[in-house]
């Protein structure tokens, strides 16, 4: 009998809090992980583009972001224009996050004295717990050459200024490092240069990522034209460059054969071949400023 | 000595009845972040309304989970670095404090009042567990139980790194404050 009641006294003593809990999921009790929650998945890029062209990333709402883009002359040309450096080409530009999955944008190219506008959005996000797994945005963007009139005399149309472009753009952030995005493209200019030129290029956009560091990342751009191409005319535009992040900034540095700085200038008019080597310096900058404080967020307390 | 084993029986079963009046919690307490560097142009805080913690008030039990994206910032930028950046919060989802009341018994859960108390255990942070203790204070009042501290959270003790670029921005301790108004559990 006594070996029963040692036995009981040995569970009681097992069974007294001081001792059960010490090492006790207190947490568990109430922070129950059953259903992972739906949380979109956010820096599929560090940029809303991939190098020229969008990507599936958007700007936070309330957020502007100002890019300077640059893109230089031919490398081989060599050192009289320092490797193209003399040359520059730019485009200055305001993006604006809406929401979390609308964002617009406007822009100037000295490229034909372009403006340009966009808008941008995405029915479908990526997100986690049972969410898409992908990502779908919509991109309308509407392009004006505003060069003088070669010739004022003759009857010139407004219309024969606009360009137009509309994308789908289908992303999927992979891993952490890795992102891949498809993006079939069709450009409309209303006043081709050439007669032997189409008005509508459609092409397929390949853009993607892969992170090398927290703040470096190799990205590459390329759009596949699938008509439109007229030989020694233009070509198919590709671009191979690094994201850096520093802060408040971002520069996306890369070589590439493309200058326009809007799809429909780098589309429909990229001249320099990767099989002759006319290749570009250039860079994106961009600076992201808050233009309006995030309601409900971090008040003090 | 049938009564006696009744007896036994009964103490066997009377802590697993007691600890649902024992334990108390919250799903939205608060945890406040500065690592703003002295000279900094910009405030470098992040403001957390979602943490959970629970306490057990017999065996001075305390555990916090706070899950990182669940912090605010005021620059949305800054909240993406802090998440992509700092904390790597798809790697490391959450921090966690688990630990003990070391002067528990000197609170007295039945009487309103405030007490000081030593707290003592292990946290987490972005993958890293390092043994910590600080000060803080029990208030007892109103039907709940309040749980501050305050304590200093030297960054690269869990591995986070600053870089040097933003080395004047971001101060290399972080100053932590923990506020919880907790209510009782009932299971």
């Amino acid at each position: 009998m006594h070996i029963v009641h040692v036995i009981l006294l040995g569970l009681l003593a097992i069974a007294t809090p001081t001792f059960s809990q010490q090492t006790e999921d207190l947490l568990s009790l109430v922070d129950k992980d059953g259903q992972p929650k739906k949380e979109f998945v956010k820096s599929a890029f560090k940029s809303s583009r991939v190098i020229n062209g969008h990507s599936m990333e958007f700007l936070s709402p309330g957020l502007m972001d100002f890019r300077i883009l640059h893109r230089f002359g031919l490398i081989n040309q060599g050192y009289s224009n320092f490797f193209g450096l003399d040359v520059a080409s730019m485009r200055m530009g305001f993006d604006f996050g809406i929401t979390r999955n609308l964002m617009l944008g406007v822009g100037r190219s000295t490229f034909r004295k372009e403006l340009d506008g966009f808008v941008k959005y995405a029915p479908i996000q990526q997100s986690t717990g049972g969410g898409s797994p992908v990502t779908v945005a919509l991109v309308a963007g509407m392009t004006i050459n505003t060069v003088p009139r070669a010739n004022p005399t003759l009857k010139n149309n407004f219309s024969s200024r606009l360009g137009y472009y509309y994308q789908a753009i289908v992303g999927r952030k992979f891993s952490e490092a890795f992102t891949l995005q498809l993006a079939p493209t069709l450009v409309h200019t209303n006043l081709v240069p050439l007669a032997a030129q189409s008005n509508d290029v459609v092409a397929l956009g390949v853009g993607g990522r892969f992170k090398v560091s927290k703040r470096i990342a190799l990205t590459w751009d390329y759009h596949h034209l699938f008509n439109g191409i007229l030989e020694g005319q233009n070509t198919h535009p590709l671009s191979l460059g690094m994201d850096v992040e520093t802060g408040g900034h971002v520069f996306q540095l890369h070589i590439s054969n493309a200058v326009g700085m809007n799809e429909r200038a780098f589309v429909t008019e990229t001249t320099g071949k990767w099989t002759n080597a006319d290749l570009r310096f250039g860079f994106n900058l961009s600076r992201v400023f808050q233009l309006f404080k995030r309601t409900g967020k971090a008040e003090a307390w | 000595m049938r009564i006696f084993h009744i007896f036994f029986g009964i103490l066997l079963l009377l802590p697993i009845f007691g600890h649902t009046q024992d334990r108390w919690f919250t799903k939205s307490g608060r945890i406040r972040f500065d690592a703003t560097a002295a000279n900094s142009p910009k405030e470098i805080v992040g403001n957390h309304s979602s943490v959970v913690c629970v306490v057990d008030k017999k065996t001075g039990a305390l555990q916090f989970s706070a899950l990182i994206k669940g912090f605010q910032f005021k620059v949305a930028l800054m909240e993406e670095h802090f998440n992509e950046n700092y904390m790597e919060s798809d790697k490391f989802p959450k921090a966690e404090f688990r630990g003990t009341i070391l002067d528990n018994t000197t609170v007295n859960y039945g009487k309103d009042g405030t007490y000081p108390v030593r707290v003592k255990g292990s946290m987490t942070i972005h993958g890293v567990t390092k043994e910590v203790a600080s000060e803080g204070q029990l208030v007892v009042g109103g039907g709940r139980l309040i749980a501050r501290s305050s304590f200093p959270v030297v960054l690269a003790d869990y591995a986070i790194g600053v870089p040097r670029l933003v080395a004047d921005k971001i101060s290399t301790t972080s100053k932590v404050s923990v506020d919880c108004s907790l209510e009782p559990l009932k299971q």
